[in-house]
């Protein structure tokens, strides 16, 4: 086989386009504030967008097999006010259970939304449309329209999200989960049957189905996953701001998809990696963390952000339009 | 053809009873007269005229997006950035009212910034139609609410009732009974309608939609005809956040943030799929009467907001899945028919 130079791989993968655009970032923002680079405020940046990297891991997913689920924000809500009404109500709960609680439930929602998509034949989006709406109403419901205070939580619960205990004194909590969860993904997609299984069902349907995969079940899988992903995200939310208000979460379903977007994940399907939608997230998170630490107005970021979206996803194309056209040149007639 | 293939195609369709029953539309008007049913049970007023044009002006804003949602959903596409849309001519027409412009100018604006930003989702999605239409009107949706946060901040922009033609919009009845913007929507909807149906253009808008290839390769021109309808739906977002300025009597960048969910809702609920060339006008606008005098009526009864968000959800998920679900050979052959 013909070794690729240096150059080529660089040029051609999607992932080191994004390292380059994500360094231009850094050092932009650092050299305009030398407070950004520490480790400190790394640690935020990983802490407070904790939850889009869990979140963006199960999108992913949920992408490559050709769906979509806009309805995680509104899952994110109804698990993560379920387990602190919990902790509301019997304070004596653990931890542990009250994210297993808020997962069990985000499961339950995703494997709803897997079930209507699989074997309802309902398309994903008007799918998630409706659910998205019947989660949030769900989750005003179950709260009676109230919201869980700091001081209606447990101590050790609010703890949970600025103590260092399960990375062994080093990183936080939550950045561990989120390391946990990039490095499973990261194996499963890359070496295993089940991975392969997902991209299959993604790229063809109707070929996978063929080749004896049970299409249906992995696509209740995939669903199923990010329901209690975002069911995980609940509890972290509500851990780490140390409040559970009926409208978290609200369009964070949108920066997640952008996110995956933005990491190279076709929204056809089929196509996707855990390092490009890593990425991704992180150039997201530091857009929107880094903009007001270089003195950008809040009311910008938005506008800032909806552009650098579409930039990427414009830029995006193009590569890939002249890297299929370099792949033409070089094929032998 | 039809003999080798032994194949004919049926031009004009008979009528039979049995078809008429089995039609979504049947099904849609149905629930649309238990709805009625029920809101003329909750209030003794509902079944009078000024009772039931009141129940209509309070979603028919939302509903001038309908006409041209219907559009994008048939040719099969989506525009989710409808609401940013809505926000952004609304703040632009506030601030060009409060930086003095007559009011009819402040106007054009608002419709001219609506045309404009439906051009550029269409430019984008005919430049770049690697592109998939929901990646790229999320980018715009960001873009265009940012841009009118950017404007105006957590500030909100007012003033119009000082305007009196302009809050006739629409709190405005002709002849003290049918309000102008029931009538302004429905000229609207026939022309929409008429297009849909009746014109070369509808047509073509079902071919493009059943295989964009197929159209392309018969002649359609369809970037064009993208182009033309992403920037006909940014008219419309002007016209609906004209409407909705009026009720107010002020604009605030948050000014329809979920407008796009209800808008599509209405049109699939109607039948109008989102996978494209299906569906008719008709069922749509069923359906947004339907939606809305049923929000109406749970409102009338003081349900809560957030029961109305569980019930709004699983009704448009059950429209959808009701046709495929094997219910027997009913819904079997409308599934086929629509196919």
């Amino acid at each position: 086989m013909e070794k690729k130079s240096l150059w080529k791989t660089i040029t051609g993968s999607r992932e080191a386009s994004l390292v380059i655009v994500l360094v231009i970032l850094c050092i932009f923002i650092a050299s305009r504030n030398s407070t950004f680079l520490t480790l400190g405020s790394i640690e935020g940046l990983f802490k407070n967008y904790a939850v889009n990297f869990v979140l963006t891991c199960g999108m992913m997913l949920v992408l490559i097999i050709g769906g979509i689920d806009i309805s995680i924000g509104s899952t994110l809500a109804f698990s993560g006010m379920t387990a602190s009404l919990i902790l509301r109500d019997f304070p004596e709960t653990s931890v542990l259970v009250a994210f297993l609680i808020s997962i069990a439930v985000g499961c339950v929602c995703g494997l709803i939304i897997g079930a209507i998509v699989a074997f309802g034949k309902v398309p994903p989006i008007i799918c998630t449309l409706g659910a998205m709406s019947i989660y949030r109403g769900l989750a005003y419901l179950v709260a009676k329209n109230e919201w869980v205070s700091a001081s209606e939580f447990s101590k050790a619960y609010k703890a949970f999200a600025q103590s260092r205990y399960l990375g062994f004194g080093l990183i936080n909590n939550l950045v561990v989960i989120v390391i946990i969860l990039l490095v499973i993904f990261y194996i499963v997609m890359k070496w295993t049957p089940i991975g392969r299984k997902v991209y299959a069902v993604g790229s063809n349907a109707e070929a996978a189905l063929v080749s004896g995969i049970k299409v249906t079940k992995v696509k209740v899988a995939c669903y199923t996953i990010l329901g209690a992903l975002a069911g995980l995200s609940g509890a972290m939310f509500t851990s780490l701001y140390a409040s559970s208000q009926g409208n978290m979460g609200e369009g964070i379903e949108m920066d997640v998809i952008a996110a995956c977007v933005v990491g190279g994940v076709s929204l056809n399907g089929g196509r996707g990696s855990v390092v490009g939608v890593f990425l991704g997230t992180l150039i997201i998170s530091i857009i929107g963390k880094g903009l007001p630490m270089i003195g950008v107005s809040q009311f910008w970021q938005r506008a800032i952000k909806g552009l650098i979206i579409l930039l990427a996803v414009i830029i995006n194309v193009l590569v890939q339009r002249q890297m299929d056209k370099a792949a033409l040149k070089r094929r032998e007639i | 053809m039809a003999g080798k293939s032994g194949r004919t195609i049926i031009a004009e369709e008979k009528f039979s009873l049995k078809k008429l029953l089995v039609r979504w539309e049947t099904f849609l008007v149905i629930i649309f007269i238990l709805v009625n049913i029920m809101n003329a049970n909750i209030s003794d007023k509902y079944m009078s005229v000024p009772g039931l044009f009141n129940a209509t002006n309070s979603f028919l804003s939302i509903a001038f997006l309908t006409l041209p949602m219907c559009y994008i959903l048939l040719i099969g596409e989506i525009d989710i950035s409808v609401g940013a849309q809505v926000a952004l001519s609304a703040v632009l027409l506030g601030i060009s009212f409060n930086a003095g412009l007559p009011m009819w100018l402040a106007v054009i604006v608002a419709l001219g910034v609506g045309v404009v930003c439906g051009f550029i989702n269409g430019i984008i999605a005919i430049k770049f139609t690697e592109l998939n239409p929901m990646i790229i009107t999320l980018g715009t949706q960001i873009l265009f609410r940012g841009i009118a946060e950017m404007i105006l901040k957590d500030q909100s922009t007012g003033g119009f009732t000082s305007v009196k033609w302009f809050s006739n919009l629409y709190w405005g009845k002709i002849g003290g009974v049918v309000p102008i913007m029931f009538v302004i929507f429905v000229i609207c909807a026939v022309i929409f309608g008429v297009v849909m149906h009746k014109s070369t253009f509808g047509r073509r808008m079902y071919a493009v939609g059943s295989n964009k290839l197929a159209a392309k390769y018969s002649g359609i021109n369809v970037p064009k005809m993208r182009l033309t309808i992403y920037t006909l739906t940014g008219l419309f977002c002007g016209i609906c956040a004209v409407f909705a300025s009026s009720q107010m009597g002020s604009a605030r960048p948050n000014v329809g943030s979920g407008y796009e969910l209800d808008a599509i809702g209405m049109c699939v609920l109607g039948g109008v799929l989102t996978d494209g060339g299906k569906g008719n006008f008709i069922g749509a606008m069923i359906s947004v009467f339907l939606l809305g005098l049923l929000k109406y009526g749970l409102g009338l009864v003081n349900v809560s907001s957030n029961i109305m968000l569980v019930v709004k959800g699983a009704l448009l998920i059950f429209a959808v899945m009701i046709p495929h679900l094997n219910l027997g050979r009913f819904f079997k052959k409308r599934a086929v028919k629509a196919a």
